[in-house]
């Protein structure tokens, strides 16, 4: 775990903490997190900062008074039978919880991409799309740029591409301006998870004309 | 001073003494600010009520999962109340990081709990120091009413020491619970 070398920058942890960052982007951020004490603390820090706009709030025009009768309603509402929590899902294999939720908890559906590479889709929509990706070692992955911000979580083995090496928690973040070609290194197959706001721009033109079939 | 905050006191006393009388001075420490905070989003006051009603409820419920080592009383309800409107305004669940599990009986360090918070005392001042311009955008960007793309990190605050001590208390639970796996 100390191993991980490319963490979360702060600009993304504020977007997190504040709930304006996407949710494909999120569920990144939320499994780096689960595997990354560092950024644990980080995220932390930044939530110190919401608590404390919380604690000034009051004196300025930001503080308001609530109903009369809101805390009576409230206090009634303690003993009120409380709904069954969501289960909570927590690491199996590779997977850490917030991965196992989104994938409700069984193994990744895998659907060939060619040349041995897989990808299982965990969500697709207006957030963005976030899937897995299963890498066999010494692959490639198609030269591709990026139409707007891609995440890219490894989760078993490593990959390495134009910008340096990503081993087991290690984060890419690769935006509009970069072209590359990830390639697994030898070993265990790469697993990763990566998430984009926008479609891939593939170079070659076969992947082009499969990108609506595999949705990439 | 080398004790604990009131909003502190009282946190633990909801979580170690289910004490209502607590809750309620919880309640009227943070429900008008958090209404103020939700309401900056657009939101009629009715349903940021609701909202209110909703994250003091889960104050109380999940009490126990409350770590002043880790967290501001704060900076717990800070995030609880944007995982709400979260929840409410996009109808979407945030993805939340695993859980780090708490051992049974921990042996809570004061000296820890007590420097949180006096790292935390000097976050607030500094917030209030900022040139408006400046925490008009740190507001901003801490309320969600930026895109990522829009934050600049540079705040001019200091968090480093604030990261510290968080590390120091996730460390700590860590030990903890390397303890009470091999006893
Ligand atoms: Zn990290
Ligand atoms: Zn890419």
């Amino acid at each position: 775990m100390s191993s991980i070398t490319h963490h979360i920058p702060d600009e993304l942890l504020i977007a997190y903490a504040s709930g304006s960052l996407e949710q494909a982007f999120s569920l990144v951020l939320a499994a780096h997190i689960s595997m990354c004490d560092e950024c644990r603390a980080r995220l932390g820090a930044h939530e110190a900062v919401g608590g404390a706009m919380l604690e000034n709030a009051c004196g300025t025009e930001a503080g308001m008074a609530v109903s009369a009768d809101l805390k009576a309603r409230l206090l009634d509402a303690l003993d009120d039978p409380v709904e069954p929590a969501p289960p909570a899902y927590h690491r199996s294999g590779v997977f850490p919880g917030p991965v196992m939720e989104a994938l409700g908890g069984l193994p990744p559906k895998w659907k060939p991409l060619g040349m041995g590479v897989r990808q299982s889709i965990l969500s697709h929509g207006k957030g963005g799309s976030v899937r897995l990706l299963y890498i066999p070692s010494g692959q490639a992955v198609p030269d591709h740029g990026h139409n707007g911000l891609e995440l890219t979580l490894v989760l078993q083995g490593a990959f390495h591409d134009e910008t340096g090496r990503f081993g087991v928690g290690d984060v890419e973040i690769a935006g509009s301006d970069l072209e590359h070609t990830p390639v697994a290194e030898e070993g265990a197959a790469c697993i990763c998870l990566a998430a984009t706001d926008a479609a891939l721009r593939f170079r070659s033109f076969i992947p082009r004309l499969l990108q609506p079939v595999f949705r990439i | 001073t080398n004790s604990f905050s009131e909003q502190t006191l009282w946190m633990l006393a909801v979580r170690d003494q289910r004490d209502r009388a607590a809750f309620g001075l919880l309640f009227d420490h943070f429900a008008p600010r958090l209404k103020g905070v939700i309401c900056r989003s657009g939101i009629s006051q009715g349903q940021a009520e609701d909202i209110v009603q909703d994250v003091m409820l889960t104050v109380w419920r999940k009490a126990h999962l409350f770590d002043p080592q880790r967290a501001q009383v704060s900076s717990w309800i800070y995030q609880i109340a944007r995982n709400r409107q979260i929840d409410v305004i996009r109808k979407e669940r945030r993805p939340v990081p695993e859980e780090l599990k708490q051992p049974e009986e921990v042996q809570e360090d004061a000296a820890q709990i007590v420097a949180l918070e006096q790292e935390t005392s000097r976050l607030r001042e500094a917030l209030k120091r900022l040139k408006p311009a400046q925490r008009e955008m740190v507001e901003k960007a801490y309320l969600g009413e930026l895109s990522h793309s829009d934050i600049r990190a540079e705040t001019g605050l200091p968090l480093g020491t604030i990261k510290s001590r968080i590390r120091l208390g996730l460390e700590r639970l860590r030990h903890e619970l390397k303890g009470t796996e091999t006893s």
